[in-house]
């Protein structure tokens, strides 16, 4: 006989544990993309999709005002892409970095001699359109150690979330050709001949390119974290 | 050099990618295995304490954002954000959307033909306090219909968002109600193995419970832990 766990609910001690994840579903642009959560750099609106919603619903969108940050300027857009190639129109898409200097604006950065910018955070959230592009105005970060003291090439640290992902998937972008790829302790974990979906292509100055395949040819490669 | 103190791996009650009742993972879903990477200062570190000068104001009463209170049940949501070791986990932000009392979304995309509330957006923030508590007021959603498959119904629920101290802990989840007979019905809930789907599901508390004003319900959110013993960077790979 099948034990009957529906007596069970989140006060019991019994179960104590991690909380499960559940998908974003189709329909989280009112709560969770911000105006200006895609501009990590500027004030603009990037991020939010105002037109799937009646403005009088926009409730959360507001972007605080920031001071400029350091650090070159650089716009990441890419594609998400399902199983049969198509775009993915109700994806979102957040990035995680460190400033130009290589310091995370996290209580759990303790390094003093690397300096902090007051004008960046480094998280970012972006909402695909219909087409499902996604893209950020950020800075191009410095490198932070890693493992065996190696400094890590830069780096942004990136989550997938959507209709159909029951779970987050972890991804990170690294720049093609930039410093340190050769070296990178996390880049040389990921089997050669995929390592290619990790990096991010230039395109026009300042530009890059970053689609993620979340399934079948090209596949991204997602880590267990 | 630095110090890095490693988060738990997912536990058992984690659901897998593919969930195949669930129609929309099938293409959605990772085919390759994923590439396990030891943690280093990028995954330990998260935007935390700073939510506020990256989203702006707490927003706790998602019941008071328009003229007039929303159609309803008001009920209360409260409970504390922990780790895996029950310490709290203070300051951090959670995201909160759902559907009005009809089970529908104000999302444009949303075509179901049930009643839009101009009273109710469904969207609001808060922050735990230093114990990882949190509290947050609002109506009671609907169940709605989805196209998964035939008959398709989402059970009510509330989806919430955490970033928690770190990347490596970022959580979106789903509560549900008690006695809610489409919960085991529903293939994102029974995504999640049982007994730790039950995790998920709200318990009322006439403690919480607010005399003559709403209904309460008691919601922990435990996020990955971390690991006793700090890890110094250069222990190698
Ligand atoms: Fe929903």
């Amino acid at each position: 006989m099948a034990t009957d766990n529906r007596g069970l609910d989140n006060q019991s001690q019994e179960l104590f544990g991690q909380t499960p994840s559940q998908t974003v579903g189709p329909f989280f642009h009112y709560g969770l993309p911000w105006k200006g959560g895609a501009d990590l750099v500027g004030q603009s609106g990037m991020g939010a999709r105002p037109d799937l919603f009646p403005p009088e619903h926009c409730v959360l969108n507001v972007a605080p005002p920031h001071a400029r940050p350091e650090g070159e300027v650089i716009e990441i857009t890419g594609r998400v892409i399902d199983g049969e190639g198509q775009p993915v129109p109700d994806a979102m898409v957040e990035i995680w970095q460190a400033n130009a200097a290589g310091r995370y604006a996290s209580p759990d950065d303790v390094r003093s001699d690397v300096p902090l910018d007051p004008g960046f955070i480094g998280f970012g959230r972006a909402a695909t359109g219909a087409d499902g592009v996604y893209r950020f105005r950020t800075i191009r970060p410095g490198r932070v150690p890693g493992a065996g003291n190696v400094l890590q090439a830069p780096h942004i640290a990136v989550s997938v979330f959507g209709r159909g992902l029951l779970k987050r998937l972890a991804t990170r972008l690294y720049f093609a050709g930039g410093e340190g790829n050769e070296e990178d302790p996390v880049l040389a974990l990921v089997p050669a001949e995929r390592r290619a979906t990790l990096l991010a292509e230039p395109q026009a100055l300042g530009a890059w390119r970053f689609d993620i395949v979340l399934q079948g040819d090209g596949e991204t490669v997602f880590f267990d974290l | 050099m630095s110090l890095v103190i490693p988060y738990a791996r997912e536990d058992a009650g984690q659901p897998p990618s593919l969930y195949p009742d669930y129609r929309s993972t099938v293409l959605r879903s990772p085919r390759q295995p994923l590439v396990h990477i030891p943690p280093t200062l990028t995954e330990v570190t998260g935007p935390a304490g700073c939510w506020d000068r990256l989203m702006g104001d707490a927003l706790a009463d998602l019941t008071a954002q328009h003229r007039a209170p929303p159609q309803g049940q008001r009920i209360v949501v409260s409970g504390r954000v922990l780790d895996e070791t029950a310490r709290p986990v203070p300051d951090t932000v959670i995201e909160i959307w759902q559907a009005n009392a009809a089970g529908r979304y104000i999302h444009s995309k949303d075509d179901w033909d049930a009643p839009l509330d101009p009273n109710f957006t469904g969207a609001g923030r808060v922050v735990t306090d230093g114990e990882g508590r949190y509290r947050f007021v609002t109506v009671r959603p609907g169940a709605y219909p989805w196209g998964n498959h035939h008959n398709a119904w989402r059970p009510a629920h509330i989806h919430l968002s955490l970033l928690g101290p770190g990347f490596a802990t970022r959580l979106v989840t789903q509560l549900y109600f008690p006695d809610d007979p489409l919960i085991e019905i529903d293939p994102i809930a029974n995504a999640v193995p049982m007994p730790y789907r039950q995790r998920l599901v709200v318990r009322f508390d006439i403690d919480t419970t607010v005399p003559n004003w709403a209904l309460g319900y008691l919601f922990d959110i435990v996020l990955r832990g971390r690991q006793a013993t700090p890890m110094e960077d250069d222990h190698g790979h």
